[in-house]
């Protein structure tokens, strides 16, 4: 009987304790608590540094993603309205978010490195067709010193999709 | 057949044709040897190194020249040197290859590695990625690292457009010369070809207009590398997300398998769309190869211009309605005409379509007021007899056989063909080339005649008279006529260049009598395999619509009607004296093609068509059709195979299928209700109503069977990527002559046409501008432009230069034509080219503009 009071006034004992600490609790959405280095949010398109898109068109991610969440639609550039390097590019990227799974695989594939996954996860939507991101969405606003696309460019400068490897060590 | 010989591949025993290289031979036991630059229909050149292997042959004493043994019994063999290439070593008895150790791995290894050093880093962006030999060969062989520099690697231009249709990357080339022999060898176009050595070898197009050749797509298909795409794919997706889909060529009588591969496109609204054309193999048909017209026409299935919904005159002007009032409305105007209605259909439509408007018309109407609205060339009713047999092929002719090609270009009218019988010839076959003028194929032929204009017919009847008397005659004539009946197999093409619809009916009876002149054996020329007769047909189902009655005269399956309606052109000039007063016209545009002036006096006019033709443009009713890539159906081609298409994409608005137009008609007119699928038209109506199909059905036209070589599986290095084929040969119907005698033709007599001072004939062309092709933006910088060809003598006379702006009045009509003094005509015969068609030869005035 007395061995029951004791436990019972450690108990709130500790729950008084507690009413004395920091509280752990975010107020979400008042208050964000910053992610994770590694975390995996919503994609972003990537830009090189001159405003020119990462992306060239290759489906790659849209292979590689297990949720069938990635649609790619490519088109031909040109000197006189380029979008990327080289001679493809993306003229339709769509990510479905209600399908991705935020594996990151599509990150893997790609070959210039133009879709990432970043810290954004505020992701919900009313309905299915707004859950869509449009390439629009996706893409990075164009960095200081660099110009919008389509951009009217020299012969030759941009004739190769994927950047120049080096050798290996 | 060729004798066997036996040899050993990695342990496995087999027997093969001698002269076939080891390679090839791998194949039959399912040994993949990789290669590059072989191909199975090229001849070998061994350039790549790629297919490397250890070859070894049974010693023989030399002495004795008795083989060697091993102490345990079996023959001693004796490994050479060093590896050969497995691709130009043809086999011999005996022989031991060996595919799978380590010198042929490591030397495997190397040719990929050294391949590697001038190749770029595209895969990501390259067409062929994903369906490419270089990266699978490589995936499979390659080392995964290089020795070599990466500074060092090749770079060069990547945007070459070697004409219109055909763009070079110039990196990615792999020097494996497939293309240039693909058009030296096979399609007698060489106009590309190696220019400078080493690395900075590259490919170069050495005609104008660029890679001026109607085979150029098939390049694309057996470059073992992305370097050559076509204009029409460039980056239009990656080959893993289309969806191949069996189709036949909707032009043409070959009836060239292909395959469509299909995406659902955001560019296009979210429909789906056909992305490309592609072969599919079919050995008895086209093999692996198409034209460039078959690769490149679809465009029209998806044309913005299509009709997507019924029309209906209202106060003077189409306006759009709703199915039920247009088909009401046609239903009512058709019955209250009853048997004085006509209908004229085109040679586009499949079995199913053709079938049901001639039920509706003999059935629904009591009609025989049937025929086809441009009716070129005849003698349905004559292959039905002497057909050229079922269980054909021409890839089987060659030395003791003879091909006979008369009034035809075969090159513009049915490539395939011309293909096919260039190679017979080129195995030997002796050709025989019959025309008014030099043809593409008169390099090819061992006997060429060109005959006056105007004696096609007179030409042909001396032959067949040569033959029946076989008196050795040692003119031309007796030479060919000796030659067609002491043949092995004699397969005879006859076309309607330069000809009468008349005059193509007398040329198809003699030939008929021609092939059934029986040689010294008892022997004749029909009704065997590889013998008999074929029309080149102007369309891709022209043979259907005689084999389902689109005829005034006779029901489907040839049987004779009582009393034969009105022909086309009766038809015609009743609707213009008032005699014919309703009208359905399916898939033609007699309008447009100036065989019928306007709407006459006509009471009523129905037009069933994909888009608003001139015709349709006069009609009361006008009524969405779909086109072949929305659904599905038979056509039957020229050798009467009879092949079934499969449906790609979604219907284009509300656009029905003809047949199920026509049926909902005739169910408003108290005929049965329509079938619910193409397949049962087949089954209820087709092979219940027409003899020569009564054993087929869906499924036995959709058979296939293992095809040498083998093309399209999973190793696409080998043959490329043309399609395996999955989707059914089609099946042949046959003739009458292979069931009995048939009798000899009665030729009838016909005066040929009238020439005047000059005469002037239409000749084909490819790419002639038409409702269909006209929307091909791609091919539209190869249209065929209307020209008048001339000799020097007569441009002379009329004092006419290359270039000049000529009019020419043919038929009341006055045609604008380009003037060409080049050779293509003979002296004393103008050729125009390049406009619609106009039967015979032609009276035309000829004057400078
Ligand atoms: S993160 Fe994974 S699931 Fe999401 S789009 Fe990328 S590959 Fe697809
Ligand atoms: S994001 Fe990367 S993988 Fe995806 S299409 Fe663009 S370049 Fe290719
Ligand atoms: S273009 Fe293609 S087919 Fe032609 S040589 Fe180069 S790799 Fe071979
Ligand atoms: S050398 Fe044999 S395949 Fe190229």
């Amino acid at each position: 009987m007395i061995d029951g009071i004791v436990e019972l006034l450690r108990g709130m004992g500790i729950t008084l304790s507690h009413l004395f600490k920091k509280p752990v609790t975010y107020q979400y959405p008042e208050e964000k608590r910053p992610v994770r280095y590694r975390f995996k949010g919503r994609h972003e398109l990537k830009r090189y540094d001159n405003g020119l898109e990462k992306c060239i068109g290759c489906s790659l991610c849209a292979a590689a993603c297990p949720a069938d969440a990635i649609f790619v639609e490519a088109s031909e550039n040109t000197d006189a309205e380029r979008f990327s390097p080289g001679e493809r590019y993306a003229s339709t990227y769509e990510i479905n978010m209600l399908r991705c799974i935020f594996c990151g695989f599509c990150e893997d594939a790609c070959p210039t490195e133009a879709i990432v996954l970043e810290d954004k996860y505020e992701l919900s939507f009313y309905d299915r067709a707004s859950a869509i991101y449009t390439k629009e969405m996706l893409i990075v606003p164009v960095p200081e010193g660099g110009q919008d696309t389509p951009q009217i460019t020299e012969p030759g400068m941009f004739d190769r999709s994927i950047p120049d490897m080096e050798n290996p060590k | 057949m060729s004798d066997l010989v036996t040899i050993f591949v990695d342990g496995i025993e087999l027997q093969v044709e001698q002269g076939a290289t080891v390679v090839d031979a791998s194949k039959r036991v399912d040994v993949d040897i990789p290669v590059f630059c072989h191909h199975p229909k090229l001849e070998p050149v061994g350039m790549c190194r790629m297919c490397l292997v250890e070859i070894g042959m049974p010693m023989r004493d030399r002495a004795t020249g008795e083989p060697v043994l091993e102490e345990d019994g079996s023959p001693q063999i004796n490994w050479g040197r060093g590896l050969q290439t497995g691709c130009t070593v043809r086999v011999a008895d005996g022989m031991r290859v060996r595919t799978t150790t380590d010198v042929v791995d490591e030397a495997r290894e190397n040719v990929i590695e050294f391949l590697l050093t001038s190749h770029p880093l595209d895969c990501p962006i390259c067409d062929k990625g994903g369906e490419c030999p270089l990266q699978n060969l490589t995936m499979a062989h390659g080392l995964g690292e290089s020795a070599f520099d990466f500074d060092s690697k090749m770079q060069n231009e990547k945007h070459v457009p070697l004409g219109e249709l055909i763009f070079l990357d110039r990196e990615r080339c792999i020097q494996c010369a497939r293309c240039t022999r693909f058009q030296d060898e096979i399609a007698d176009d060489p106009v590309i070809g190696f220019h400078n050595r080493g690395r900075a070898l590259e490919i170069v197009t050495l005609s104008d207009p660029g890679f001026d050749s109607y085979w150029s797509g098939n390049t694309t298909d057996i470059c073992p590398v992305g370097a050559l795409t076509t204009a029409d794919f460039r980056f239009g997706a990656r080959p893993w997300e289309l969806i191949p889909v069996a189709s036949i060529s909707p032009h043409g009588p070959e009836g060239a398998n292909i395959t469509m591969s299909t995406r659902q496109e955001a560019k296009s609204g979210g429909r789906v769309v056909i992305k490309r054309i592609m072969p599919r193999q079919n050995e008895l048909v086209n093999e692996i190869w198409i034209s460039d017209h078959t690769r490149f026409v679809h465009h029209f299935a998806d044309a913005a211009d299509r009709l997507t919904k019924p029309l209906i005159r209202k106060g003077g002007v189409l306006v759009e309605t709703d199915w039920d009032t247009a088909l009401t409305t046609v239903a009512e105007k058709l019955q209250a005409a009853g048997s004085s209605a006509a209908g004229l259909s085109g040679d586009r439509p499949s079995n199913e379509d053709l079938f049901a408007f001639q039920k509706l018309f003999r059935q629904g109407l009591k009609s025989h007021h049937i025929d086809l609205a441009a009716s070129r060339i005849a003698g349905g009713d004559v292959t039905a007899q002497v057909g050229i047999a079922s269980g054909s092929n021409l890839l089987d002719l060659g030395r003791g056989d003879v091909i006979v090609v008369v009034a035809s270009d075969l090159h513009e009218e049915a490539p395939i063909w011309w293909l096919r019988v260039k190679q017979a010839a080129e195995r030997g076959a002796q050709l025989v080339v019959l025309n008014v003028r030099p043809t593409r194929l008169d390099k090819f032929a061992t006997h060429l005649v060109h005959y006056p204009v105007g004696e096609a017919v007179a030409t042909v009847r001396q032959l067949l008279g040569a033959a029946q008397i076989s008196d050795g005659a040692s003119d031309q004539i007796g030479k060919i006529a000796e030659a067609i009946v002491g043949a092995t197999n004699v397969v005879a093409f006859y076309g309607y260049e330069g000809l009468t619809y008349a005059e193509t009916d007398v040329l198809a009876k003699s030939l008929a009598n021609l092939l059934q002149v029986k040689n010294s054996d008892g022997h004749s020329h029909v009704g065997r395999v590889n013998n008999g007769l074929i029309a080149v047909w102007p369309h891709n189902n022209t043979q259907g619509a005689w084999d389902m009655g689109i005829h005034p005269a006779l029901a489907p399956g040839y049987q004779s009607v009582d009393q034969p309606g009105r022909s086309a052109a009766e038809i015609y000039s009743g609707v213009q004296d008032g005699t014919v007063q309703t009208l359905f016209v399916m898939a033609a545009d007699p309008v447009g093609d100036g065989l019928m002036n306007g709407r006459g006096l006509l009471d009523f006019l129905v037009v069933q068509e994909l888009f608003l033709t001139e015709t349709a443009k006069v009609a009361d009713v006008v009524l969405p059709a779909q086109s072949w890539a929305e659904r599905d159906g038979t056509f039957t081609n020229g050798e009467r195979r009879v092949q079934r298409y499969y449906p790609a994409i979604q219907p284009v608005g509300e656009s029905r299928p003809d047949w199920q137009i026509i049926e909902q008609i005739g169910h408003k007119m108290g005929l049965d209700k329509p079938h619910f699928a193409a397949s049962l038209v087949f089954k209820k109506g087709i092979a219940a109503g027409v003899p020569q199909y009564s054993d087929m059905d869906y499924r036995s036209i959709a058979k296939v069977e293992k095809q040498y070589p083998d093309v399209g599986g999973e190793d696409l290095y080998y043959g490329g990527t043309s399609y395996e084929n999955k989707h059914g040969l089609g099946q042949q119907w046959t003739s009458a002559a292979e069931s009995g005698d048939v009798a000899m033709f009665t030729v009838p007599d016909v005066t040929p046409s009238a020439a005047g001072a000059l005469p002037v004939i239409r000749t084909a062309a490819l790419y002639t501008p038409g409702t269909l092709i006209n929307r091909s933006d791609v091919l539209s910088p190869r249209m065929a432009q209307p020209t008048l060809h001339l000799h020097a003598a007569d441009a002379d006379r009329l004092s006419i230069a290359t270039g000049d702006a000529v009019i020419v009045s043919v038929n009341g009509q006055s045609l604008q034509l380009s003037a060409h003094v080049n050779g293509a005509a003979p002296q004393g015969l103008a050729l125009i080219n390049g406009v619609s068609y106009a039967a015979g030869v032609l009276d035309a005035k000829i004057e400078t503009a």
